[in-house]
């Protein structure tokens, strides 16, 4: 498989070990790419807020150049992903906005006719691999480790766009992958929250709220991670963690984050340092200890 | 032999119970088993249960037809209209539904709730028309097209769904919330009213008010008549901005958002967090020192000059175009 890679901004600015990661995974499983350097931000739904239709014109503008790659776009960012869909979704189903937008992109010799899909790399593991293949890499039976799964917003909602329907292993990919590693699913209703990263400059005392509830109860449930397809709510859930546990909980942060590659490759036997866990803030030490400690795969 | 259609199906149900009249008030999960029609709702086995099995079992319904907005419940975690929703669709192979009440109001008993918080939040918006002038004769007619703009909204039968499953509504009670800032929109949008400048700078400023929504679209989602309430919220900052409404962090982290873009094609994450602070904010810049550091620490402190993509400058002559047209 060959995906037009858009990494997003987070995971090649405050997230870099989540790029690092997404690429030993790819290579370890050979799927080519090629990166697209010239696309500009989704606007995180931010933009959005203040003008919607320049959001949609720069994310046509990235299906455009995708589309003329005759490939679809890999994102690793659970809202690079909602955004996309969303703008993807509106698009199509309106010629007119389309034709209006693609006016817009003529001076740059671009055109979208509507023929690019977006996957999360998550996505693009259980649905164009399939995870049977995928566990054919690994090296490791993470047995007894227990991982909450936290989606994001964007990847779970709304379902239209993210087309729930036509792909119904959608719903249940994190749990699907930490079983797939021979992990223990930790369930909790938060899953599907919010984890607080967009009011995180605006309210942060609610922000600190969500952080300090999602990280603990999973944490009171069993969990030994939280395993998460979205690098903004890794930046709350593990940046904020020690500051939002001890200010509503009263607690120490004990819950290490980590991104769904990152998961991947340690069922996979790559080294602490490749996976950069230990760029984290809350510690991945016991977490790492685990994953070396677990059975060879056979 | 040939096939015949089953007329019953068996609908297992685990409800969540709730008596104020124990000591501190009781709450319990029962368990429920009962046969309906094929093509029932999850609101009719919950009556039949309540008629067949416990009598002591307390729900609220009334049109049976999804107009009234009075049966909104949780059914495995998600708040909906129980009228509306068929069991076949909800558990095609016979699993055993959860039926809760909905979250963020006052459980009365068992699956009721009360709708005082909810419609203290509507209060707040002042939900009614507030035109200039009075007609002298006839109807104040407004435009078709005005109208139909507002239908979204107007579609809302006020049932709680949205506020059931809002996600800040669980760490804030004080957060105004998705119904009433989709009734204020409405008004705000009316061409007839002459608060609109007023109204949104209420909910602008206010604790609570319009910024704290985290756009986790859930409301989107759960809403049974389509109001889409986080959409609703999306246009209220936009008018609100449009409105010369530049006080808040809310303001501040968009434009510098949109700035970041245009500038470097990409985000600015440094420069995002300084901004939505504030640059004359001392607090609430040392603030953020703590927690740059830990990253600076940890080797992953976003760049402090940010990378731009390549062609940033094609990105900058876009927004030119589109804020030309504009």
């Amino acid at each position: 498989m060959k995906y037009a890679f858009y990494p997003g901004c987070v995971a090649r600015g405050g997230a870099p070990e989540l790029y690092d990661s997404a690429l030993a995974v790819m290579e370890r499983l050979g799927i080519e790419h090629v990166e697209l350097t010239k696309a500009a931000c989704t606007g995180a739904g931010v933009l959005q807020e203040k003008n919607l239709k320049m959001g949609d014109i720069l994310n046509v503008r990235t299906f455009a150049m995708a589309e003329q790659m005759g490939l679809p776009i890999m994102v690793l960012c659970s809202t690079c992903q909602g955004v996309m869909s969303q703008a993807n979704h509106r698009v199509k189903r309106d010629p007119e906005y389309l034709a209006e937008i693609n006016k817009h992109l003529a001076a740059e010799g671009l055109e979208y006719k509507g023929t690019t899909s977006i996957k999360h790399l998550l996505w693009a593991l259980i649905e164009d691999i399939g995870l049977d293949k995928l566990k054919e890499t690994f090296t490791r039976e993470l047995t007894g480790m227990n991982m909450a799964p936290f989606y994001g917003c964007y990847m779970v909602r709304p379902t239209e766009a993210l087309e729930f329907k036509a792909n119904p292993t959608r719903e249940t990919s994190i749990e699907d992958l930490i079983e797939s590693v021979g992990g223990t699913v930790t369930d909790f209703a938060g899953k599907t929250a919010c984890c607080g990263f967009p009011i995180l400059f605006i309210n942060q005392a609610n922000s600190m709220k969500m952080v300090a509830n999602h990280t603990g109860t999973a944490k009171d449930l069993g969990a030994d991670a939280m395993v998460t397809p979205c690098p903004l709510c890794h930046l709350n859930l593990d940046g904020y963690q020690p500051k939002a546990r001890k200010q509503v909980r009263g607690d120490k942060a004990d819950l290490p984050v980590i991104h769904v590659p990152q998961l991947i490759g340690l069922a996979m036997g790559m080294s602490e340092k490749v996976l950069g866990l230990q760029k984290h803030i809350v510690s991945t030490k016991e977490i790492v200890r685990m994953a070396e400690a677990a059975p060879a795969k056979v | 032999m040939p096939e015949t259609t089953p007329t019953t199906m068996h609908v297992k149900l685990k409800i969540k119970r709730f008596d104020p009249a124990e000591a501190g008030g009781k709450t319990w999960w029962q368990e429920y088993e009962v046969d309906v029609h094929p093509d029932s709702t999850v609101l009719d086995s919950l009556i039949e249960v309540r008629e067949q099995n416990d009598g002591t079992l307390a729900l609220r319904c009334a049109c049976r037809a999804s107009i009234c907005g009075s049966c909104g419940m949780k059914v495995n975690g998600s708040a909906k209209l129980v009228c509306k929703t068929r069991v076949v669709d909800v558990a095609p192979n016979g699993e055993q539904l959860t039926i809760e009440p909905m979250g963020n109001q006052h459980v009365v008993k068992d699956l009721v709730i009360s709708l005082d918080s909810f419609f203290s939040q509507i209060n707040r918006v002042e939900p009614f028309l507030q035109p200039s002038f009075v007609p002298e004769q006839g109807e104040y007619t407004a435009s078709n097209d005005s109208m139909e703009n507002l239908l979204t909204s107007m579609n809302c039968i006020m049932c709680g769904c949205c506020v059931s499953d809002c996600t800040v509504l669980e760490v804030d009670a004080n957060f105004i919330g998705p119904a009433a800032l989709a009734k204020a929109w409405r008004f705000t949008e009316d061409p007839r009213d002459s608060k609109r400048d007023e109204r949104l700078k209420n909910l602008n400023d206010e604790d609570g008010g319009m910024w704290d929504c985290t756009r986790c679209m859930k409301c989107v989602e759960v809403c049974p008549k389509g109001v889409a309430p986080m959409d609703r919220i999306m246009e209220l900052r936009e008018a609100a901005i449009e409105a010369g409404n530049t006080n808040t962090s809310g303001y501040r982290h968009t434009e510098s958002f949109y700035n970041s873009v245009k500038k470097n094609g990409r985000l600015d994450e440094t420069r995002l967090a300084i901004d939505s602070a504030g640059w004359t904010n001392i607090p609430r810049l040392l603030d953020l020192a703590p927690i740059g550091i830990a990253a600076m620490r940890k080797g992953k402190l976003p760049p402090l000059m940010p990378h731009k993509s390549e062609d940033h400058k094609k990105v900058k002559d876009l927004y030119k175009s589109v804020e030309d047209e504009a």
